[in-house]
């Protein structure tokens, strides 16, 4: 520990790995006390370059540590911090009791009351440990070596002969029908944990590939249930919609999900294309509310441009040119629900979708 | 240290332990140990300090979260949410922060450690990869550290997906569209995870059991791992006077490290806390219950996720249909394919490193980041590669904040994301080499005092001081690599070297890594030197 001491020189690192390397430590040896002028003209003559590790900086005591006074102020202060934790801590539990949320604003209350002491003590018992350490403990830096991570290599030899044993020993090298029903037996194990996880889930079958939309299925609102007339859709209005049965009960929330449509009104001579002739009702179109991207319900219309955006990616949708993508990464246009009125006058599906909503995936063709 | 009273031998349960376990070497030593000091060294102690938060606030929210999406009519004090259809797991949620005193308070200070906690492992990483920590003996410790934060994504992930609101069910559809794109198997794996089609019936539960048991359980392991090898490899330190590459200079365990340690550690739980009392985080009350039909605009993941989802947005829309399969690059792409070249890139790169230098030498002191300009400048390029994907992960706030087009901003962050990162290199390295002349300039000339002299010829000069020893050895003590040379494709007989194309391959790597170098005065004099010794010895 002696700062003193002679000044190691790092140069002498003795093996190198390739000899092909040009490193400057090829220069070893060197470094013993190398001191070399500075160049430049304006250094006044004092510019000497230090080559050698000088060692560790003399120590220069802390005030407090000469001065008693200080070390007592430190002392103060330090319990200081702690008491007043202890007075946060006991803060909380009244704070805790005091304070019943039984309110929304009360639960505001005592989510600061208690997060605010809380914070407050613990952050006091750390300012004190933490200051205790900077003014009172020892601050004196300490050397210590490091040792070779590399075991000897007599060790590395002996690993390698014990290891070599063992295995003769075992016979597992000479007796190959051992060695090979072992394997056998133990490969096979793998199976058991992968035909257990068998039952994860369904085999998705043709789930994908269809929705609760059917010929004649009546159009009704998401939320509310209530069956759609034409007239009820002003020009660029937007209707979320499920098909008739689809709020109810019994339909899982997958089935709703993939379901939803978006019913948008248009003027039909702004309509320059659908997927299918004739596919609206009087300028009212019905396209999968489900982005052909990653699947998030693509929700905002721009009534000036037509143009569907997905909040999600900002997959970009032109309604009057049938749903096609004019920007972002969806690749796909949303699907079309062909639809008319049935006798009663209310909007009913002409069919079911042609082809899977949502997401893309491997075997949808 | 100070044994001036009678020592007496240990007793009591000490003693217990130690005729047991022989416990008392390594207690001593371990007390003696010296750590080196430095603000860096703490930022992987964040790290560790907001994983112990999580387990105290994530065992406290246990006891009351209920992992099921079974339906149910909420009637708990929040009032604006009264009567409405749920998932048990989200009106839980809604009780933990409404109905169970201190709830709201631990779910957000658990919500923000977990911000913090993958925060502080990646500066922790930046901090490791800058100064080249990540060397011989350290390639293992390195390795665990990417499992450490792959493990923290999967973790945040699954937590944030619990509550099973708006925000989160909207996350986990595109965690779902996301699986569905794997080639051949993606529907089938979809299938599985959510026990049938999405959303199911079943992913919060088990979701819960990945988040509070698996991955967690995992990532204590690690965490041992790493930690016991931080102290029996001794860590690092920053180069300067009296430190080697074979001690280390520092402070004991006991008392400076037990307090400092133990402080910060309450320090960050109560700053932590302090956050968790004053900023509202995931408000999940105010998004409502997961509809997959509802959506809503500006919906942000946590910000580590930020970079997946940047690069889901900015991905241009490319599928290939052929022959009945769809292979949707659009979604492949950035979520998986990206992501696993980048996380196979970080984990190997020590190892490139060290075949380039062909370097085996063990390294305990650190690098300064100027004196590695190309490493320095791939980590700077690295980072803006990852923060443009990051920033493209908010494009629709920085369009409604700064009244731009979305559109305009997509395609800004496309273009930037080829022609940022070439840029930040070659201006990093730049900066590097020309922070190295600095050095070489402050060594040999000193610094400048601003004392300006007239000299008799009339002559305006300013005086410079030189540095002190300490101050230059921290500037002169590291080593400059020298490109290697090109071996020769084949030997003098003409047969061709079959190492050569390799060696080739790697000299011309080391001429892109240290073609442009700064030999340091220490460096040149010990040339010099020596071919004054040559000089004589030939003689």
């Amino acid at each position: 520990m002696d700062p003193e001491k002679a000044p190691q020189t790092q140069l002498g690192d003795d093996v190198l790995p390739h000899t092909e390397v040009p490193h400057p430590d090829a220069a070893q040896s060197a470094g013993q006390g190398v001191v070399t002028e500075a160049h430049g003209s304006h250094d006044a003559g004092h510019g000497s370059v230090v080559l050698i590790d000088p060692g560790l900086s003399t120590h220069t005591h802390r005030r407090a540590d000469t001065d008693p006074r200080l070390a007592r102020r430190a002392e103060r202060q330090v319990a200081g911090l702690f008491t007043l934790s202890a007075l946060a801590t006991v803060g909380f539990v009244v704070a805790f009791f005091a304070i019943r949320p039984d309110t929304i604003t009360k639960v505001g209350y005592s989510t600061w009351a208690l997060g605010g002491l809380l914070g407050l003590s613990l952050f006091c018992l750390g300012a004190g440990a933490v200051h205790w350490a900077k003014k009172l403990m020892p601050d004196e830096e300490q050397v210590q070596q490091r040792h070779a991570l590399r075991s000897t290599d007599a060790d590395r030899a002996a690993v390698v002969s014990s290891f070599q044993d063992g295995v003769e020993a075992s016979g597992i090298g000479r007796r190959s029908i051992i060695r090979r029903s072992l394997l056998g037996a133990a490969g096979l194990l793998a199976v058991p944990p992968i035909v257990l996880l068998r039952d994860l889930g369904p085999l998705p079958g043709r789930k994908l590939y269809t929705t609760l939309w059917k010929k004649g299925s009546r159009i009704i609102t998401d939320p509310g249930g209530n069956p759609v007339k034409p007239e009820d859709i002003p020009i660029n209005g937007v209707v979320h919609v499920l098909p008739e049965g689809a709020l109810g009960e019994e339909t899982s929330i997958a089935e709703r999900g993939k379901a939803s449509v978006l019913l948008i009104r248009l003027r039909p001579e702004d309509i320059k294309v659908q997927q299918g002739e004739g596919w609206d009702y009087q300028g009212i179109v019905a396209y999968s509310k489900v982005c052909t991207h990653v699947g998030c319900p693509v929700g905002l219309y721009e009534q000036t441009t037509h143009h569907l955006l997905c909040p999600c990616h900002q997959s970009t949708f032109d309604v009057a040119n049938a749903a096609t993508v004019v920007f972002g990464p969806a690749a796909r246009p949303l699907p079309q629900l062909a639809i008319t009125v049935d006798s009663d006058g209310y909007l009913v599906a002409r069919q079911g979708f042609t082809q899977p909503v949502g997401p893309s995936f491997w075997e949808r063709g | 240290m100070s044994t001036d009273s009678a020592t007496t031998p240990i007793a009591g349960p000490a003693g217990f332990v130690d005729e047991r376990l022989t416990s008392s070497n390594f207690v001593k030593r371990s007390m003696n140990k010296i750590f080196p000091d430095h603000w860096s060294f703490m930022l992987g102690e964040i790290a560790l300090y907001s994983f112990i938060i999580l387990l105290l606030t994530g065992t406290f929210l246990s006891l009351w979260f209920k992992p099921a999406m079974s339906e149910v009519i909420y009637n708990g004090s929040y009032v604006p949410l009264k009567g409405l259809r749920m998932s048990e797991a989200y009106a839980s949620t809604l009780d933990i922060s409404f109905d169970i005193r201190g709830g709201l308070l631990m779910r957000q200070i658990h919500h923000w450690a977990a911000l913090i906690f993958v925060a502080s492992i990646s500066v922790h990483l930046l901090r490791v990869f800058f100064t080249g920590a990540f060397r011989k003996p350290r390639e293992i410790n390195w390795l665990v550290g990417i499992g450490l934060l792959t493990l923290a994504l999967l973790e945040g992930f699954a937590g944030y997906s619990l509550p099973d609101d708006l925000l989160s069910g909207t996350g986990l559809r595109i965690a779902a569209g996301i699986v569905q794109s794997i080639p051949v198997v993606g529907t089938y794996v979809s299938f599985f995870l959510f026990g049938g089609e999405f959303p199911g019936e079943i992913i919060i539960s088990r979701l819960y059991m990945v988040h509070i048991l698996l991955v967690p359980g995992l990532i204590l392991g690690l965490i041992t791992a790493h930690l016991m090898m931080v102290w029996y490899q001794k860590h690092t330190q920053y180069p300067g006077p009296g430190r080697t590459e074979d001690n280390v200079v520092g402070y004991p365990v006991l008392p400076v490290y037990a307090a400092k340690a133990g402080g910060f550690f309450a320090l960050v739980f109560g700053l932590t806390a302090f956050l968790g009392a004053f900023f509202t985080i995931n408000p999940i009350w105010a998004y409502g219950p997961y509809n997959p039909s509802e959506v809503t605009a500006g919906a942000q993941p946590d910000w580590y996720i930020g970079w997946l989802e940047g690069g889901l947005r900015m991905m241009p829309n490319l599928e290939t249909r052929l022959w009945g399969i769809t292979l949707s690059w659009n979604v492949l792409f950035p979520a998986l394919i990206l992501p696993g070249i980048m996380f196979t890139l970080m984990a190997l790169y020590p190892f490139i490193e060290a075949w380039i230098t062909g370097d085996k030498r063990p390294h305990n002191l650190l690098d300064r980041p100027r004196n590695q300009p190309v490493r320095t400048a791939i980590g700077a390029m690295s980072l803006s590669f990852y923060i443009i994907l990051w920033a493209n992960g908010g494009n629709d706030l920085l369009a409604t904040t700064f009244h731009m087009s979305i559109n305009a901003i997509t395609w800004t962050m496309r273009f930037a994301l080829f022609i940022v990162p070439p840029l930040v290199f070659v201006i990093t390295k730049r900066i590097c080499l020309g922070l190295q002349r600095k050095d070489r300039d402050l060594v040999l000339h000193g610094r400048e005092t601003g004392r300006v002299v007239r000299l008799p010829q009339g002559e305006f000069v300013e005086v410079h001081a030189p540095l002190s020893p300490a101050e230059q050895w921290r500037i002169v003590q590291h080593e400059t690599y020298l490109p290697l040379s090109l071996p020769a494709a084949t030997d003098e007989h003409g047969i061709p070297n079959p190492i050569a194309r390799k060696e080739r391959l790697r000299a011309r790597l080391s001429r892109f890594y240290f073609g442009d170098h700064i030999v340091t005065p220490r460096e040149e004099a010990l040339a010099e030197g020596e071919n004054a010794k040559e000089l004589s010895s030939g003689r």
